[in-house]
């Protein structure tokens, strides 16, 4: 067991839309997928780093009333959660791959000294810089 | 008036997020109301209003900070003619983009290019270092030059009752 950091939340409109997403394109794994009532906990992680899970939640009852729900779901539609920064070791690459089965990128691979990056959304709004780093 | 994005339907917010995004992805294109419609699929006087209500600014404001951050970052980051970077941002004319540059930032695009990069940005990633430097235009660009016009001119200018 060592410690740092295990998890890390997002907000997603629907989940099993998002597990579509980060596991059926993106390439993620389940970790973790349970269900109490309305409440599911979803965690996917990288296949290339299990220390980290990646929740996947939807804001709502039990966890939060209607209208903070309502607000973190326009938070997330907006694209106002902070950013996220998936590394990859071909940015150019994965683009095609993921352009191809439908990722909608918000900005193509570019070249900024030496490191190239992309931008895309997964459905409910998150936004994400895929970054392949300078070697 | 003021109209609390948090009531907008989250589907609506997604797509006119889409419209920000293709503006952020292309700003030195033309972005009438229509085209930016489209994208959100909604009607065109529908579009403008709830981009407003989303994004707290009008979408053609939008467009201008995007261009003038775009810009600020190339007169920054590279030697390139300042008339080259003027009509890659997507100006139609140099003039037009001195203006409004200076209207927007108080500083002409020569006096920003004389200054140094930001260094203490250094470490964070570089496609978020630009967004930093987005300038903050919470009023019209006609507004902001009566205002000025007006504090020139000084008072004598207001009609005596």
């Amino acid at each position: 067991m060592s410690q740092g950091v295990q998890e890390v939340g997002l907000y997603v409109r629907d989940q099993d839309e998002a597990l579509a997403f980060y596991v059926g394109k993106l390439g993620f794994r389940v970790h973790t997928d349970v269900r109490n009532g309305d409440y599911r906990w979803l965690t996917v992680q990288h296949p290339d780093q299990p220390s980290l899970q990646l929740g996947l939640f939807k804001p709502g009852p039990p966890v939060h009333d209607e209208a903070t729900a309502q607000t973190l779901r326009a938070i997330v539609a907006k694209g106002a959660m902070p950013p996220l920064v998936l590394g990859v070791d071909d940015c150019r690459a994965a683009y095609e791959r993921l352009r191809a089965i439908g990722v909608e990128f918000t900005q193509e691979p570019m070249n900024r000294y030496g490191n190239v990056d992309a931008g895309f959304r997964d459905p409910s709004g998150n936004g994400w810089k895929m970054i392949e780093a300078r070697r | 008036m003021s109209v609390d994005s948090a009531s907008q339907d989250p589907e609506l917010l997604r797509r006119l997020l889409r419209a920000k995004d293709r503006m952020d992805a292309a700003s030195h294109e033309d972005w009438p109301v229509h085209r930016l419609a489209r994208v959100s699929r909604v009607s065109e006087a529908h579009f403008a209003r709830s981009f407003k209500e989303a994004f707290g600014v009008p979408p053609h404001r939008y467009l201008l900070t995007r261009r003038i951050e775009r810009a600020t970052a190339l007169l920054r980051d590279t030697d390139r003619p300042i008339t080259e970077i003027a009509f890659d941002t997507g100006w139609k004319s140099l003039g037009t983009f001195g203006r409004t540059f200076r209207d927007i930032t108080g500083e002409s695009p020569s006096s920003i290019r004389a200054r140094t990069a930001a260094h203490e940005l250094g470490r964070v990633p570089a496609c978020f270092v630009s967004a930093a430097h987005r300038p903050n235009l919470t009023i019209a660009v006609s507004e902001k030059r009566r205002r000025e016009a007006a504090d020139i001119n000084g008072p004598e200018q207001k009609e005596v009752p």
